[in-house]
């Protein structure tokens, strides 16, 4: 009878340790498996910075690149539209950019390196569309004083030309600027600043 | 001549018999068809179990004869699909079987849901068969959400963005998280052949095992019927629910003749109407901007997700807050789950209970079809309105549960099933 109890005891003391170290072992092995699906080594190179030729970018145009898959857009603000900009400050849910994702040398009025262009991921902050951009005389079906900016067809958030978000829409933050530099006044590179390089 | 089908017929059963030493052949035949007692008063709505077999076994043959010609790469999915439409011998008709059984599965499932809100199914004993049903059902919605991607069409690609930027609304995990989905920065290549393991190899499997589970519980409770009477209660002298009918063949066969009018529904569908381009929609089953090479770079005007997904995207529409509309997104997709312990009626089916519980079901399944409609319309202030009525009526329903079924003036319900 006491020979038993021992022998018992002892069993629940193997069968427990040999489960929590089971435990462990299981628990180890789907680290590999978990792993194996974030960015691969390939995936992450291919974030590489892109140069971009903006000498026959016309005043108020826009361009579209592409850096890590993502669409780079590069407008060429005009005066008036950097006006536009200015007037818009109370019907925005974050004008001075305080929440949203940009490098330092991006977080001012008009989010820019130069005030004249403006670089930005369109990408929509709520769920990834790409909105659509929209002029000033375009804007009617948008709302009546629209002074321009970015609409995105997927659940109505909007954005001004600064890529600032309107109040009252689903975004919750504005338009991310990537990093990017001037290699000389025609020539843009997206994707690495100077900031980068000294450091 | 006689004889000699003697025979055959003797050959035959020697053979059964030869297995069933080896092998439960005989015990399984028993338990689950031809001593399987069902109650004998199904009605219609206890077709769509056998549906939605026969719906899987459709996805499963046409599924393994599309990976045959399919390539799982953004540079070649595209063209792949275009090419089994077009030059591979009968590829449309099996891609059309295909792209249509996954919204038949769908409007299989909601009707089989339906039939359990209406009788009861899922009470007491049944907690895990309806347990294991929804699960089936969140499988399904992968499943078919996976699927979508591989066409590699342009709403393929912005649902998948979209969806999966949904869990990036999640605190602190988000942006991790949906990196991790798409194993990229944003959908590309990666993701797509992603999607392929999980859509052919990993959520198949986990269904057909579910599948089993499924009815493995079913058999072990028994069915519920419509008049959600436990027939087991009331046996004759051999131990059989009076109430009963043996599965095989009265309802194999009655399942047989279902499935043949199904069938001339589904093929209807297969080869007059594969998009169900219905006025005012963008194609219903297949959207047409679908028919356009994913872009990364430009969003289509108009997007919405097919059919199935609608309710509860207008749900998250009507949430003015991103976090918010994940939320609510998610719970009115989950709070199915908690079903069997909301109900605090004793009685199942709604023939024998109060107003309550029937109003209620009413206005919850005019409001999961209106929100259906409204999650494919552009975004109006009317509709966002719409939307926010519909879905606080929605989340009534399963929050209100415990007080109007317990308040309930339920009839009596009769010891023998009805006809």
């Amino acid at each position: 009878m006491e020979n038993k109890t021992l022998n018992q005891s002892r069993r629940r003391f193997l069968t427990t340790a040999a489960t929590v170290v089971g435990g462990f072992g299981a628990a180890a092995a789907t680290v590999p498996f978990v792993s194996n699906m974030s960015p691969s080594a390939k995936t992450k190179a291919i974030g590489a910075p892109v140069e971009v030729d903006i000498s026959k970018l016309e005043p108020g145009g826009r361009l579209i690149e592409k850096w890590q898959g993502k669409p780079i857009w590069i407008l060429r603000r005009t005066n008036e539209m950097l006006q536009d900009i200015s007037s818009l400050n109370d019907k925005l849910s974050d004008p001075q950019s305080d929440n949203s994702a940009q490098p330092d040398y991006a977080k001012n009025e008009f989010r820019a390196l130069k005030e004249e262009f403006l670089v930005v991921i369109g990408i929509c902050t709520h769920l990834g569309c790409s909105p659509s951009f929209v002029l000033k005389e375009d804007g009617e079906s948008i709302s009546s004083d629209w002074m321009g900016g970015f609409f995105c067809p997927c659940h109505g958030s909007r954005f001004d030309l600064a890529g600032r978000v309107f109040k009252g829409v689903p975004a919750p933050n504005n338009l991310v600027i990537p990093p990017y530099k001037f290699i000389s006044d025609t020539r843009l590179l997206i994707g690495e600043d100077t900031e980068e390089v000294d450091g | 001549m006689a004889k000699s089908k003697g025979t055959f017929v003797n050959v035959l059963v020697g053979a059964r018999d030869w297995v069933d030493a080896r092998f439960p052949l005989m015990k399984i035949w028993n338990e689950h068809l031809a001593k399987y007692y069902a109650p004998k008063n199904f009605n219609f709505w206890y077709f769509f179990g056998a549906f939605a077999l026969l719906v899987l076994g459709i996805q499963v043959v046409t599924g393994i004869w599309l990976t045959m010609n399919y390539k799982p790469s953004a540079e070649e999915a595209f063209a792949s699909v275009e090419y089994i439409m077009r030059d591979v011998e009968w590829g449309w008709l099996i891609r059309y079987m295909h792209s249509t059984g996954a919204s038949a599965f769908f409007i299989v499932i909601y009707l089989h849901m339906f039939r359990a809100l209406l009788y009861g199914s899922y009470k007491k004993p049944r907690e895990l068969l309806w347990l294991s049903g929804m699960a089936l059902y969140l499988l399904l919605m992968g499943e078919a959400f996976f699927g979508y991607l591989l066409p590699w069409g342009q709403m393929s690609y912005w649902g998948a963005q979209v969806i999966i930027s949904l869990f990036g609304a999640l605190p602190i995990i988000g942006e991790d998280l949906s990196l991790w989905i798409r194993g990229d920065f944003v959908v590309s290549d990666v993701t797509l052949n992603r999607f392929f393991a999980l859509h052919v190899i990993a959520f198949p499997l986990l269904i057909l095992g579910l599948v089993g589970f499924h009815i493995l519980a079913l058999h072990e409770v028994g069915s519920n019927n419509p008049d959600g009477i436990d027939i087991k209660k009331n046996k004759n002298a051999d131990g059989i629910p009076v109430d009963g009918i043996p599965f095989h063949p009265y309802y194999t066969v009655k399942d047989l003749m279902g499935a043949v009018v199904f069938l001339i529904f589904f093929f209807a569908v297969v080869f007059f109407t594969p998009e169900m381009k219905i006025p005012g929609t963008q194609g219903l089953f297949l959207e047409s901007a679908n028919f356009i090479q994913a872009n990364p770079l430009q969003t289509p005007e108009h997007i919405a997700p097919v059919w199935y997904f609608t309710p509860f995207y207008a749900i998250l529409r009507a949430v003015p807050s991103q976090l918010g509309g994940v939320i609510a997104m998610g719970l009115a997709v989950n709070l199915f789950l908690l079903l069997p312990w909301l109900d605090r009626s004793p009685v199942r089916s709604f023939r024998y209970r109060g107003r309550n519980y029937r109003i209620a079901l009413a206005l919850f399944v005019i409001s999961f079809i209106v929100l259906g409609w409204l999650g494919l319309q552009v975004v109006t202030p009317v509709y966002t309105w719409m939307s926010r009525f519909f879905t606080v009526i929605y989340f009534l329903f399963f929050l209100l549960m415990p007080f109007y079924t317990a308040l309930d003036k339920d009839k009596t319900v009769p010891d023998r099933v009805t006809n």
